[in-house]
């Protein structure tokens, strides 16, 4: 029988069955933060349980930390920091606090560390675990009730999702980054277009990608609503696990992990690389994107009432007018960073386009680095000193910062971000404040434009 | 018993909210999840909605209205749910007194996060929901039959989709973690499988 990647994974965890129809899957191994995990260990000592298999888990300090200094800023993140470190002292899990050398954001932490293999089953209390997908793993997201599960089980009950493929054919154009992929995919799909699917992404412009790239698309895929995202195993993602301490334990645990060739999906979806353009959002939903050339849409673009409502409210929240040409756009912050695009690779991106430049008069632009290993090497290449005569703030310390302000990098109301973010919400970034998601190259040269721009301008 | 009688059935006033993809910042911002409990969130539920800069309630928000900020059940647009993993938007509008909210797709994770809290979430095709968007506005009662798997709104009678899980759980009340627990042979024989394949032990 030929099966999708996905059902061979599913099929490789699967414990048992269950009567009401859900199954138990074994997750191999499971990823925890400060703020979506107090109240699962909260719920194992009310109930008086422990942890199954302690080494297979690790908390990671990321969302709530300021990235100015390795100090908590205040004392409710000092809180949540110090709730995390010390459940993980009582229960002997690997714990990555502020001033480790291994601290950042957890889906740049992860695969530096070497932690994530092609076959695995990783589960972490934030939507975009999906990031695994990137090395033919099975990653998603979950919620605090099943972190407890899963620190309590090792398991976590389960239903199959449907499947759907994107394929993505074609050479992408010069300036066309994974980032500008997945946003096109999600403009496709849609918002939701996805729910219920576990997605693989293929094709030869998937295929072409290096990780950082595959790992920028399997992120974001979580913004169409995707419970799973994959790309097959090759070579590019053995070479990836060279020199990792984990990596020589696990040879590809006896199965290939990508699709069988005659294997079916439920749904099918076709993009021509060729087709995509450097993206540039104007709405509160990620899906909402345009071509950095194009305008922002008008009323008559849209048939149903409902849709027509949709784009005011969008646009009186954004603060655009109806057919305002995207490069008029001006910002007032520039944001690089978050899981979606803070790794090395998009850090030398931007740094392409910031070198012999500067960012515009008025514009407040902001780096930081995913992780302190990704610091550390930028620092070495020579990345920041880039940034800094550019005049951007480069930060000495990692976590999600403005992507999701839950720190002290909170945008005001009305403040409009060029950022290399997953999610341009409705007070995402700060109440009131108005996010445009975009590749890292791109908000750098939005940076410099002070408006938003289009990156093959900048050669 | 009769517990379980009652938890089949959820009858109340239902508010109309047709925004497309409401996501959990939405439902519940950030500066709300600074917290180490589950308490204490029914005041950050859809709070930059429901409550202006000052932190004056918004008159013209639905759940700021009478019959419906009575209204115990959401008629919603598509794609609920949307976003971060956080389940303290299902906490919150548990708080608030929300016991189901009816719509057309809902995001994965929200709608597990849902069903471990006991919020149900029926799904009904476009042309139901847009029925009960109307007979909501108009401040119509409305009953869940959770067994049955139909709702009723006056005149309107519809069925709607659940998976058998779900719906268990949701009549039942059950703690999943216990409940698992009880397939602990299972989940060691599978561990006894995988032998030196056992996959990260994590670095301290
Ligand atoms: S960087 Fe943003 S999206 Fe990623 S884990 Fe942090 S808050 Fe979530």
């Amino acid at each position: 029988m030929s099966r999708t990647l996905y059902d061979k994974l599913v099929d490789a965890h699967k414990v048992c069955d269950l009567p009401d129809g859900d199954m138990l899957i074994y997750v191999d191994f499971h990823i925890m933060n400060e703020y979506t995990s107090p109240q699962a260990f909260s719920g194992l000592d009310a109930k008086g349980l422990d942890v199954w298999r302690t080494e297979a888990h690790l908390a990671v300090v990321d969302h709530v930390n300021a990235t100015r200094s390795n100090e908590p800023h205040d004392k409710a993140s000092k809180l949540l920091i110090d709730n995390l470190e010390s459940n993980c002292t009582k229960h002997d899990i690997a714990f990555y606090g502020l001033g480790d050398p291994r601290q950042g954001i957890e889906h740049v932490v992860v695969p530096e560390q070497g932690l994530v293999i092609p076959g695995m089953l990783i589960a972490c209390g934030d939507s975009h675990t999906t990031t695994y997908g990137a090395y033919g793993a099975l990653g998603f997201g979950i919620g605090t009730s099943e972190v407890e599960h899963v620190l309590a089980t090792q398991t976590l009950r389960y239903k199959r999702m449907k499947t759907m493929r994107v394929l993505i054919d074609g050479e992408t154009a010069p300036g066309v980054t994974a980032k500008d992929i997945i946003m096109k995919v999600v403009q496709v799909v849609g918002a939701g277009g996805a729910n219920g699917f576990a997605v693989e992404f293929a094709g030869s412009a998937v295929r072409h990608l290096d990780m950082a790239g595959r790992m920028t698309v399997c992120n974001m895929a979580v913004e169409l609503g995707a419970r799973a995202a994959l790309i097959a195993a090759d070579e590019v993602t053995e070479a990836a696990l060279q020199g990792h301490s984990h990596s020589g334990r696990f040879a590809f645990y006896g199965e290939s992990w990508h699709s069988d060739p005659e294997a079916v999906f439920d749904n099918e979806v076709a993009i021509a690389g060729g087709d995509i353009e450097p993206l540039v959002t104007w709405g509160t939903s990620p899906d909402q994107s345009v071509p950095i050339t194009a305008h922002v849409p008008v009323a008559s673009d849209y048939v149903s009432p409902k849709a027509k409502a949709a784009l005011a409210r969008s646009l009186n929240y954004m603060g655009l007018t109806e057919g305002q040409s995207a490069q008029s756009i001006a910002i007032d912050t520039a944001f690089i960073g978050s899981c979606t695009n803070s790794r090395i690779e998009d850090l030398r991106e931007a740094a392409k386009i910031l070198e012999g430049r500067k960012v515009a008069v008025g514009v407040e632009a902001i780096v930081v680095p995913g992780s302190a290993m990704t610091r550390i090497k930028a620092e070495a290449e020579g990345l920041r000193a880039i940034f800094e005569a550019a005049g951007f703030e480069w930060r000495p310390e990692a976590g999600c910062s403005m992507c999701l302000a839950m720190n002290d990098d909170i945008a005001m109301d009305g403040e409009r971000v060029a950022s290399s973010t997953n999610r341009n919400f409705e007070g995402r970034q700060g109440r009131g404040a108005r996010t445009h998601l975009m590749s890292p190259a791109m908000v750098a040269a939005a940076s410099v434009a002070g408006h938003l721009a289009d990156v093959r301008n900048f050669k | 018993m009769k517990d379980q009688q009652m938890k089949k059935m959820i009858k109340g006033i239902a508010a109309p909210l047709p925004l497309a993809n409401v996501d959990t910042d939405v439902i519940m911002p950030k500066r709300f999840l600074i917290t180490i409990t589950r308490e204490g969130l029914a005041d950050g539920t859809f709070a930059d909605l429901r409550f202006d800069n000052a932190g004056g309630p918004r008159p013209d928000f639905i759940l700021n209205k009478a019959p419906w900020t009575q209204a115990n059940i959401l008629v919603v647009g598509d794609n609920f749910g949307c976003g971060s993993s956080r389940e303290h938007a299902v906490w919150g509008m548990r708080q608030l007194g929300i016991d189901a909210c009816i719509g057309t797709s809902f995001a994965g994770i929200f709608y597990d996060n849902a069903r471990k809290n006991g919020l149900a979430l029926p799904i009904v095709s476009p042309e139901t929901r847009d029925l009960l968007l109307q007979a909501a506005g108009n401040g119509a009662e409305i009953t869940i039959d959770l067994s049955g798997r139909t709702i009723t709104a006056g005149d309107i009678r519809a069925p709607f989709e659940m998976d058998a899980a779900t719906q268990t759980a949701l009549i039942r009340g059950r703690d999943d973690t216990l409940d698992s627990l009880e397939h602990a042979g299972a989940i060691r024989d599978y561990e006894a499988g995988l032998k030196s394949q056992m996959r990260v032990s994590v670095i301290k």
